[in-house]
Formats: structure tokens, C-alpha cells, sequence
């Protein structure tokens, strides 16, 4: 089970989202599906056609920059940051 | 009794206001919509369901959903995209809710609608083949913004007949809900060089009156434009004004040649003039313009308005409000004679709505 961490700005946007679950996924993007089957929606908030993620939404996975193809371990840390800040 | 309910989309999240017929006492609530930047918030008077287009930096466009006046949120962007078309959408800009269903304007241009309340959206009309349309795609010819189809006009008989603004080129009405598009620009001016003249005029705010669907009225980036034919030819009516740029506009309820306007400097700055705040308005159709400045600040009042940023009530003395680009939000419960500021320290104002509810 790989375990993944959400930005705060996700949650009030889908109920009962937590900030921190384990998932079984071979990949980002099977995470990110499989967060779309409980969630419907959430895949959008974090990709673009392509499929890419969004410009500002950055993935780690065991601390290293990642993109939606990036394979995952069965104890994979997976951290999904909302990477900008403004005024 | 009544309520008055005015919507504000502001550079963090909707905010709503509300009063009773006599406009003095206002309540505000919000933020809403998480803090997303809201680029319009608008009411739909045959479901009273607000509606709220917003575009987060983070998780990218959608528009927000309230059944209960405020209480409860939702969002979707389910549908909206482009497909295979290599479009991108980076914002929807404009909403419209008319004949059971709802339209959303966005950037890159096209409009997209929803017949269940915002839950899912489709694809309508890119304007694709239109004439501007084989470059209006491409970001280097892109106007600063980047609104797209920034407002749809319905006709208020007919499903099939709107008009929408493209940033840049102009009007285009549809009278088949879409399938085809005629360029209605005839008269306008424009100062720059343009190759057709069918199209390249920036088109900042179109109206319609409410007691003459023929009457229209548009405020563009050179001038003010009356149309007594539905936008088939346009008259420019800005002497008498201050400057001929602005954004917002709006139509008298009742009385078909009185229209408000918000005259900015065309510069850099796009503020009121000389510091001094006021709402133009004219009750002849254009021959003539008065000034409406009775309790707005005169003095070092350096404000915009942008296009979305004005509105007017129903009400038989018609109320009318404007919301700048620095958070003041001001009111007038007598058709503009005076001027209260209803709230003071809101985020950035984009869109100002008004509607009347039970």
C-alpha cells in the first residue's frame, strides 16, 4: 500500500476526502484513478487534458519530484503539494 | 416581503449581500467558494440557484453550485474541456443562465452549457470558422485577460437567439442555439488597423433593455454604441462623456433609453478620472449624459470597475451597485441620485450581480 499525503485545499472540495490514506496503485496515475472512483471530480482538480498534472499541483514520490507515470512501490510515500503561494 | 440579494465574485471566493426592498441595511456574507478567484457569480431566477465561474491557480477551472442561497457549495467541471481538439481551457469568465438552461463563456474561446443545473457541462459552440477565429487561438494575439467568450446575451423569448462577445473581435449572434454565428460589429469603430472589418473591435460589456429587446447597448474599449436593431447596426453615442473607455454598463429596468456607464481612464491605469468616482448615466438614449457622484468619494479615489462590476435591480425605483477592482463596493437605492458604500474591504471585485428573491 503506498501511502499518500493531500494539500488542505482538496478537502473541503469533496466529503469525507482525508488528507492522509494508503491506496494500492502501481503508479501516479493509477493513484490518481483510484482517488477518482471514491472522489468523482478529484482527478480534474489535479490534471489537464493530456493527461499531465496541473502547472502548480507537484508530486513527490519518496521525496523525488515525480510526474503522473512515475511507477510505485508497494511502501511508496506519495506527497501531492499545491506547490505556489501569492498576496 | 421580498429580499434583495447581491452577488459579488471577488479575487478570493463569492461573497453574497442581502437586504430588503428598502436597500439601506445590508448583510454580507462569505467568503464562498473556498477563496477561489470568482470571475462571475450569478443568480438563475427559475431554479434560485448562485452559480459561481471560478478558476483556482491550483486545481484549475470549474464552476460552483449553491441551492440553498449560500449555505452549501458544490463544484464541477465535469465536461469542460476541449476534447481532442488542442484547446486548452484556463478559465470560464462569463455565466448566463437563461430557458432552463446555463452557459458558461470561456478562454480558450468557446461556450459550453448545462441543461442539469451545473452538475455536468458540454461543449456548444467554439465559433469555429467564424471570421478572427483562424487566429483568435493562438496566445501571442491573445488581449491581456485572456477571457475568451467573455459574456453571452440570451434573447429573453427565444432559446435559440444569443449574442456572445469574443476578447477582441467582438459580437456574433446565433439565431439556431449555436450551429451558426453572424459577426454583428457594423458602425463600431476601432483605432487600430484591422483586416475585416466584420470583426476586431473590443468589446468590453453588452446589454440588452429589458422593455425593448432590440435596444442594445455595448461599451467597448473606444466608445459607447447604442443599437436600435438588435445589434445589426450600432450608433456611437460617447460625446457628452468624459472619456470614451470603460468596462461595466448596465440597462435600465423600465425605461428603455436610460443606461448607466462607468468611464475609466484608457491608460495604464483604467481608474476613474481625476480621482473622483462616479456612474454616468443617460436617460435620452445617448444624446446626453449626467453625472452620478452624490456619496461617492471626490477626492484621491483611484478605482476601476471592470466589466462584470456593475448591476441593477428590478425594483420599481431601481437600485443600482458597482464593486471596483480594489474591494469597495457602493450602492444606490434611487436609480444612481445617491451613493452609500455598502462594503469596504472585500478582495478585488470581478463580477457584480443583483437579483430579487422571495
Amino acid at each position: 500500500m503506498a501511502e499518500l499525503y493531500l494539500p488542505s485545499t482538496l478537502r473541503p472540495l469533496f466529503a469525507g476526502l482525508p488528507r492522509h490514506l494508503e491506496l494500492d496503485a502501481s503508479s501516479v496515475d493509477e493513484a490518481l484513478d483510484r482517488l477518482e472512483e471514491r472522489w468523482p471530480g478529484l482527478r480534474d482538480r489535479l490534471c489537464e487534458p493530456g493527461p499531465v498534472l496541473r502547472r502548480h499541483i507537484h508530486v513527490y514520490v519518496d521525496r523525488e519530484r515525480a510526474a503522473l507515470e512515475t511507477a510505485l512501490e508497494a511502501r511508496s510515500r506519495v506527497d501531492v503539494i499545491a506547490a505556489i503561494s501569492g498576496g | 416581503m421580498s429580499k434583495t440579494l447581491v452577488m459579488v465574485g471577488t479575487r478570493k471566493g463569492c461573497f453574497l449581500l442581502e437586504s430588503d426592498e428598502q436597500r439601506r441595511d445590508w448583510e454580507l456574507r462569505g467568503p464562498f467558494c473556498e477563496g477561489w478567484p470568482i470571475y462571475h457569480a450569478i443568480h438563475d431566477a427559475e431554479t434560485g440557484a448562485i452559480y459561481a465561474a471560478g478558476a483556482s491557480e491550483w486545481h484549475g477551472a470549474s464552476i460552483w453550485r449553491s441551492l440553498d442561497r449560500g449555505e452549501t457549495w458544490a463544484q464541477s467541471s465535469e465536461g469542460l474541456e476541449y476534447s481532442d481538439s488542442g484547446l486548452k481551457l484556463s478559465k470560464v469568465s462569463g455565466l448566463t443562465a437563461a430557458h432552463g438552461r446555463l452557459f458558461a463563456g470561456a478562454e480558450m474561446p468557446g461556450i459550453f452549457e448545462s441543461g442539469d443545473g451545473g452538475q455536468t457541462w458540454k461543449l456548444l459552440s467554439t465559433l469555429e470558422g467564424q471570421p478572427g477565429s483562424e487566429s483568435w487561438n493562438d496566445p501571442a494575439n491573445q488581449p491581456p485577460g485572456h477571457l475568451g467568450i467573455p459574456a453571452i446575451l440570451p434573447h429573453p423569448d427565444d432559446p435559440s437567439r444569443y449574442w456572445a462577445i469574443v476578447q477582441g473581435e467582438g459580437i456574433f449572434e446565433t439565431t439556431d442555439d449555436g450551429t451558426s454565428w453572424t459577426p454583428r460589429n457594423r458602425g463600431l469603430r476601432a483605432d487600430w488597423p484591422i483586416e475585416n472589418p466584420e470583426v476586431g473591435y473590443c468589446v468590453h460589456k453588452l446589454v440588452m433593455s429589458p422593455v425593448d429587446n432590440d435596444r442594445l447597448y455595448q461599451q467597448n474599449h473606444v466608445g459607447m454604441h447604442r443599437s436600435d436593431d438588435a445589434g445589426v447596426s450600432w450608433t456611437e453615442i460617447t460625446e457628452g462623456l468624459p472619456t470614451e473607455f470603460g468596462f461595466a454598463a448596465g440597462a435600465h429596468p423600465h425605461d428603455r433609453d436610460t443606461f448607466y456607464v462607468i468611464p475609466l481612464d484608457p491608460g495604464h491605469g483604467r481608474c476613474m478620472p481625476e480621482g473622483r468616482a462616479a456612474v454616468w448615466r443617460t436617460s435620452d438614449a445617448g444624446s446626453s449624459w449626467q453625472r452620478l457622484d452624490d456619496g461617492l468619494p471626490q477626492e484621491d479615489a483611484h478605482v476601476g470597475v471592470l466589466r462584470e462590476g456593475m448591476a441593477i435591480d428590478g425594483h420599481e425605483v431601481p437600485g443600482v451597485y458597482f464593486g471596483t477592482s480594489t474591494g469597495q463596493l457602493f450602492a444606490s437605492a434611487d436609480e444612481g441620485r445617491s451613493w452609500s458604500e455598502i462594503a469596504s474591504y472585500l478582495p478585488g471585485i470581478a463580477s457584480v450581480e443583483v437579483a430579487i428573491v422571495d
